[in-house]
């Protein structure tokens, strides 16, 4: 296997799904010509040409409705955002348009894309750059949301997320893009709704997406020091989400803590620990811990940042609270 | 004369010509070919600004619009009635532009439109039942009673909808002309919008979009005066709205849209012009809405005086049968009999709709996913 970036990773990715399948394009700001503007795409206008890798005006509505469009005509769209923050503007065409589709035509019309693009805080953007909006899609039904955390889940789900017939919601990590991990080379595709468990372990369940899994691992290597053995499952589809794995996790360690980057309120970690309280109450032997991002917008002073964010000294504590070693 | 076979009007006789017309491409293209001038000489019928247009076809856009017109009322009568639910926007007033529009577009040209849709899928040629039985909420309408008034849709004669937030069918008509250019397949996008909803920020991006990339889509904007109750000049700066497409270098032309006949000309025109490669055309179409914006809508903002002076002074229906009369293709008692006809057909298909099922509770679940998860969580067709 060679060691590659999470970046290289998604580039190989869409350039396996592209040779596979000509209705497969790339349609974004700056995906071609200045080659992406976190370098996702680089190269792939030379190897694909302007039909298939199409730079657009800032004009994100626009552009992901004319995705939309065109996959009701029967194309693959991978529609880019530079951020999921700008997405905001197109939430009309995801929300309206995409998700709803095939409901409301009586499943006449499919809408087989993806979005995708960086999610959650960069580094000192401040609060408008800074967003994690999972929860806002993984609310809607006719929507799949997925989020790798390493490069070679970045390859497979989103190969998988573009041959699969539904809108996918893809959400990448702008720090994670630069993460080097060993990626299986030719065709690699993970289905997507499967949870990976990323750290094997007796005592307590850290369950994290995307970022968060690489702060969960870290913390995970701090309670071993403690004496407390983790288990980290990262669910990576976000919805529909592999509950199975999770609750076989908490029915072995009886504890659990989920951890996201986002806001507390409404958030992953709210949907996930009541399906563990529905679910696996029985299993508990300590009530569900959150780690999450502090409710308020994220601010640009590197300390003020850096306390807004979860970290793993939090993940840690928690991890001792429902452990009962605090 | 061959024609009389459609002046017995019936929901059959109309599918029969729509199915003809849309397997004939050849009849799109009449005034402009050797075939016209050779049907001109064995075929009754009228020449309108050198375009020639057979009794058969002048009879069936006629039918249509009449159709449409009776359908519409229907529809009104069962929204008082209660049967139909939610919001229902009426078409009545506009039906040229539905009619028309449908004449010189092929059967494979891509059309979509906004929630005021009822007249432009009837004129697609979808059965005139599904689409009652949709706004009946009953199993066999044309998305079985998931969309009701605002989401008709009918993949088979390449209608996708039917949308309901406005202007959000303008991205999505520029990406099915997107599809076709990639796809080299000529097929038109022709994407329909209200005085209201040419306002939204999405329309400019696909202009943009369209012009820059010269996308094979006809932007057309069905002006009836009204957004919901805001009359155009309280709510556009530029009230021509064909000139909306100059910063993007978008042509534009404007059309009298109580004029079937024109509608069809120049729509012919703008769809020529969309399938050569010349990019996008804005076509503006100046009609107006009879009724209410919706069927909750008393329309105080106009004056009697104004609804009176379109309805019987440019009433599109009318207008096309003094024409015809006038050329000597029918008689005015022949109009009043189809007129009783179209009645009881609209009859006849609300009633054929109304006895039609509720969906199946089951149908609930269907059509959310193409790729179930069956083992991921929220489950597939179940509660919890």
């Amino acid at each position: 296997m060679a060691k590659i970036t999470y970046r290289e990773a998604l580039n190989q990715a869409m350039c396996q799904e592209m040779e596979r399948d000509d209705r497969v394009f790339l349609m974004g700001e700056e995906v071609a010509e200045y080659n992406g503007a976190y370098k996702v795409s680089q190269g792939m206008l030379d190897k694909f040409g302007p039909r298939r890798v199409i730079d657009t005006p800032i004009t994100e509505l626009g552009f992901a409705g004319l995705g939309v469009g065109a996959a009701m005509a029967g194309l693959r769209p991978i529609i880019e955002f530079m951020t999921w923050n700008f997405a905001v503007l197109a939430a009309d065409q995801i929300v309206n348009a995409a998700a709803k589709m095939k409901y409301m035509t009586g499943g006449q019309y499919d809408c087989p894309m993806v979005f995708r693009g960086a999610g959650g805080a960069a580094a000192r953007v401040s609060s408008q750059h800074s967003q994690a909006f999972e929860n806002w899609y993984a609310n809607i039904p006719g929507l799949k949301v997925v989020m790798p955390s390493n490069p070679a889940d970045a390859k497979g789900l989103l190969a998988a997320s573009i041959r699969d017939n539904d809108t996918v919601i893809f959400i990448e990590n702008e720090i994670n893009y630069g993460d080097i991990g060993e990626v299986p080379e030719g065709e690699y595709i993970i289905p997507l709704g499967k949870a990976d468990i990323k750290r094997v372990g007796k005592d307590v369940t850290l369950i994290a997406h995307s970022r968060m899994t690489g702060y969960a691992l870290l913390a995970a290597e701090e309670l071993a020091k403690q004496g407390i053995d983790v288990e980290v499952v990262d669910p990576r589809t976000i919805r529909p989400l592999d509950e199975a794995t999770i609750l076989a996790s908490v029915a072995k360690t009886n504890r659990a803590v989920v951890i996201e980057e986002g806001w507390r309120f409404a958030g992953i970690g709210a949907e996930i620990s009541a399906r563990i309280m529905e679910k696996g109450f029985d299993d508990l032997d300590a009530p569900v811990a959150r780690v999450t991002g502090k409710d308020v917008p994220m601010p640009y002073a590197a300390n003020l940042e850096q306390y807004a964010l979860p970290s793993v000294a939090e993940i840690v504590e928690a991890a001792r609270v429902v452990c009962n070693r605090a | 004369m061959f024609y009389s076979l459609v002046f017995s009007i019936s929901k059959v006789a109309l599918a029969a010509l729509l199915d003809a017309r849309h397997h004939s491409p050849s009849l799109n293209h009449l005034g402009d070919s050797m075939a016209s001038k050779k049907k001109q000489q064995d075929t009754a019928g009228m020449t309108q600004e050198g375009r020639f247009y057979s009794a058969e076809r002048l009879h069936a856009m006629h039918d249509m619009m009449l159709y449409i017109r009776r359908f519409e009322e229907k529809a009104g009568q069962m929204y008082g009635l209660k049967k139909i639910g939610g919001f229902c926007h009426l078409c009545n007033g506009q039906e040229a532009v539905c009619v028309g529009m449908d004449e010189a577009a092929e059967p494979t040209d891509y059309m979509l439109t906004s929630y005021r849709d009822h007249g432009h899928i009837l004129a697609r040629g979808t059965d005139g039942v599904a689409v009652m039985a949709e706004l009946l909420g009953r199993e066999g309408g044309v998305v079985g009673g998931k969309g009701g008034s605002m989401h008709m849709f009918d993949k088979s004669k390449n209608f996708a909808g039917g949308n309901g937030i406005v202007g959000e069918q303008v991205p999505i008509g520029t990406g099915f002309a997107f599809a076709s250019k990639y796809r080299d397949d000529k097929r038109v996008s022709i994407t329909i919008m209200g005085d209201g909803g040419v306002n939204q920020g999405a329309v400019y991006e696909s202009f943009n979009m369209a012009a820059l990339w010269k996308l094979p889509v006809v932007f057309v904007i069905e002006n009836n005066q009204y957004a919901m109750g805001t009359s155009l000049s309280r709510a556009s700066a530029e009230t021509h709205l064909y000139k909306r497409g100059i910063s993007f270098k978008v042509p534009g032309i404007q059309v009298d849209g109580m004029d079937v006949l024109e509608v069809e000309r120049k729509m012919t025109e703008a769809l020529e012009h969309a399938r050569s490669g010349q990019g996008p055309i804005i076509v503006e179409m100046m009609t107006y809405r009879y009724r209410g914006h919706s069927m909750s809508d008393p329309a105080t903002y106009r004056t009697r005086d104004e609804v009176d002076e379109w309805r019987s002074g440019r009433d599109p229906i009318v207008r096309l049968q003094k024409q015809m009369v006038e050329a000597g293709l029918a008689t005015e008692a022949e109009f009043k009999q189809k007129d009783k006809d179209i009645k009881k057909e609209v009859v006849a298909v609300a009633k054929a709709a109304e006895a039609q099922s509720e969906p199946e509770l089951s149908k609930l679940w269907d059509d959310i996913l193409t790729d179930e998860i069956p083992n991921a969580y929220p489950y597939p067709r179940q509660v919890g």
